[in-house]
């Protein structure tokens, strides 16, 4: 399983540096995100350094519904699929490939998604950073569960219009963790609580994926 | 399900509801402090229960029996989709209840409670499952799909069983609780445990329906397959 | 000798639709096999189900001594199958492309550029992302995978669609390699003359069903 696992984690990363589809589409698109919220929220200051922790990782949540079709599309071709199942890949071990290349590139959108806090937002730079935990283990319960749907979806024709329904209200439970655990360490708190929460989350959407992912891929 | 139990579910869920209408509207009196606004608590717990202990537990199972290999058949299938589509029903009306409770009571129809929120996520996600159902696939594709689906649905239920212990929101603990204490009394407990009686019919009596619709299309499906099949066969004749 | 497939009344569906319509077949070991028939006869879903990607609606099937109705992910790892569509990921090279699925496979990644070579793709080809490659080069990544790989039963979707005279020359050779060396071959072709050069057995699919079938000298009665 892990080296199945490993295998399929590099090649999904490689994959991504040579299309860059993170840099060019998703980055832009969690940027744009912010902004948009930020222009609805209105100028007040005080408005958008209340309202940052929500913005924050409402625009993760949405950019990674986008990382993840993308990760779901790579495997979608029939060609792909044919070639793929007839290697007799562990299921538990793709899923876990594919969640941990996920989970790399959702981190690095958060990292630049918190840049683009502290820039347009004023949040204090030095107690975003205490929010490191929470990204972490938010990182690992997104991409689980956007693997997870994702490989629900693939190969439908209404993958796109399907996968925001089906995985927003899965996901709603990271949201509403990382924005109390971000706003309590903007406010002076620690992460710790809520870093506890995700943490519980990632553990349980990875052990149900490990479980569901072989069934959902191949029925055999 | 024999015959004549068939027959008389109908007729006996809809006298326990008339029943429960009758205790409920004119012979249980009103709170001391809420008033006649109460009387939804002969509707919403019997709702609530059935949504999601009774439709999602049921379409949980059946899920799991179709995703394991030993136990795999379409019947499963059926039922998780007839399980979810009247606990969609049932949660529908749980929500519209609570807030129709909720406006006179907290002088909202709609707070961010923990148990709310959880309940209106669960709705949300069985909707995503009715959503799945609709999208063109071969059956076998499209039942694994909505098993796996109904499972991680189901992952939301302790949430919302446990929202009010683990948040203390506005939304009031169990009226019957895990150790069987009742909260209620006299003619206004008999009224609440008839009314989870009287729903649980209704959902029996429903899911069968909704799944005798179900079997009886997929057994025309099979006949077109078969008509199919001579056609296709024909094409190498020809 | 068991035959390496073994169809009885095979029913096989794509979404409702009954592709396969009760396919009686049976494919020695070690032979090559063409499948003939117009569009939509089934060719395609026929080596699906061969591949045991595809399950049956009713009827029996034996790949390789695998039952089709219970045992089709032991079967995948001894097939393989070169379908219409590019066989892995167009972001990846060819050399890429087949070190992962050696990879996969547990073989040592280096036997790619051998295979590679073998099919004329070496050097600059190999190394380009293979959305870059034209058709006919795609096509000979994915004969390069099933060198590489050296299933026991090799399944060929109109291999030789898209490749020039030289190809369709090294695509025959490759065949007669396999079966040489003990594999069974299953090809699809619109092409009487081309599969009748190699194969030791033709049917013709038609309706889902097998039409007509030709073995031994027979079969070069069907051009």
């Amino acid at each position: 399983m892990w080296r199945d696992a490993a295998l399929v984690c590099g090649k999904d990363l490689r994959i991504e540096l040579r299309s860059r589809v993170l840099v060019w589409q998703v980055v832009p698109f969690g940027i744009l995100a912010l902004i948009l919220f930020a222009l609805a929220l209105g100028p007040s200051l005080d408005a958008l350094r209340h309202g940052a922790p929500g913005i924050l990782w409402l625009a993760l949540l949405l950019a990674s519904v986008l990382a993840s079709s993308r990760s779901a599309a790579i495997e979608a071709t029939e060609g792909t699929r044919a070639t793929v199942r007839l290697l007799g890949l562990d299921a538990a071990g793709v899923f876990l490939g594919k969640v941990l290349a996920l989970a790399v590139q959702l981190l690095v959108l958060t990292g630049i998604l918190e840049l683009g806090l502290l820039v347009l937002f004023h949040v204090d730079g030095g107690r975003l950073a205490l929010a490191t935990p929470l990204s972490c283990f938010a990182v690992v319960a997104l991409a689980a569960v956007g693997t997870l749907y994702g490989a629900l979806v693939a190969g439908t024709d209404v993958a796109t219009t399907l996968l925001p329904l089906l995985v927003l209200p899965a996901l709603a439970p990271v949201l509403i963790a990382g924005e109390r655990g971000t706003a309590s360490v903007l406010a002076g708190g620690g992460p710790g609580r809520w870093a506890i929460v995700l943490a519980v989350m990632a553990v349980a959407y990875l052990a149900v994926g490990v479980v569901l992912y072989g069934p959902l891929e191949d029925p055999s | 399900m024999s015959r004549a139990v068939d027959r008389a579910l109908g007729p006996v869920a809809l006298g326990l509801v008339v029943l429960t209408v009758w205790l409920g509207l004119w012979v249980t009196p009103p709170d001391e402090l809420q008033g006649n606004i109460v009387r939804l608590l002969y509707l919403h717990p019997a709702l609530a229960w059935v949504a999601l202990y009774l439709a999602f537990g049921l379409a949980a199972l059946s899920s799991a029996l179709y995703l394991w290999p030993r136990t795999r058949a379409s019947r499963w299938d059926l039922l998780a989709a007839s399980t979810v589509e009247v606990g969609v029903v049932f949660l529908s009306l749980t929500l519209a209840t609570g807030m129709l409770w909720g406006r006179p009571a907290w002088g909202v129809w709609w707070t961010w409670d923990a148990r709310l929120t959880s309940t209106a996520l669960l709705e949300l996600l069985f909707i995503g499952y009715l959503a799945m159902r609709r999208v063109p696939a071969d059956p076998h594709t499209r039942a694994r799909r909505c098993a796996v689906l109904a499972l991680l649905a189901c992952l939301d239920v302790p949430i919302v069983h446990f929202s009010v212990q683990w948040w203390n929101g506005l939304h009031q603990g169990a009226t019957i609780d895990a150790g069987f204490q009742f909260h209620v009394h006299g003619s206004m407990l008999w009224t609440l445990l008839l009314s989870f009686l009287a729903f649980t019919c209704v959902f029996a009596w429903m899911v069968r329906r909704r799944y005798q619709i179900a079997a009886r299309s997929e057994e025309v499906e099979d006949t077109e397959l078969q008509a199919a099949l001579v056609e296709r066969r024909a094409e190498g004749v020809r | 000798m068991a035959p390496a497939v073994t169809l009885r009344s095979a029913v096989a569906l794509l979404g409702r639709f009954p592709a396969l319509a009760g396919v009686d077949l049976d494919v020695e070991e070690g032979s090559v096999l063409a499948v003939l028939g117009p569009n939509g006869a089934g060719k395609t879903t026929l080596l699906h189900l061969l591949a045991g990607l595809l399950g049956l609606r009713s009827g029996t099937g034996h790949v390789l001594g695998c039952d089709l109705a219970s045992q089709r992910r032991a079967l995948r790892p001894q097939v393989g199958l070169l379908g219409h569509r590019p066989m892995l990921y167009p972001e990846l090279s060819a050399a890429e492309n087949l070190a992962f699925g050696l990879r996969a496979v547990r073989r040592p990644p280096g036997e790619a550029v051998a295979a590679l070579e073998r099919v004329g793709l070496a050097g600059a080809l190999a190394t380009v992302p293979s959305r870059s490659l034209s058709a006919g080069q795609q096509r000979r990544m994915g004969l390069a995978w099933l060198v590489a790989r050296r299933p026991a039963l090799w399944l060929l979707d109109e291999p030789a669609a898209g490749l020039d005279e030289e190809g369709r020359a090294l695509c025959d050779a490759l065949v007669e390699e396999a079966a040489r060396g003990g594999a069974t071959v299953v090809l699809t072709s619109h092409d009487p003359d081309g599969a009748t050069r190699v194969a030791d057995a033709v049917v013709r699919l038609a309706g889902g069903v097998v039409a007509a079938a030709w073995v031994g000298e027979r079969v070069h009665r069907v051009a």
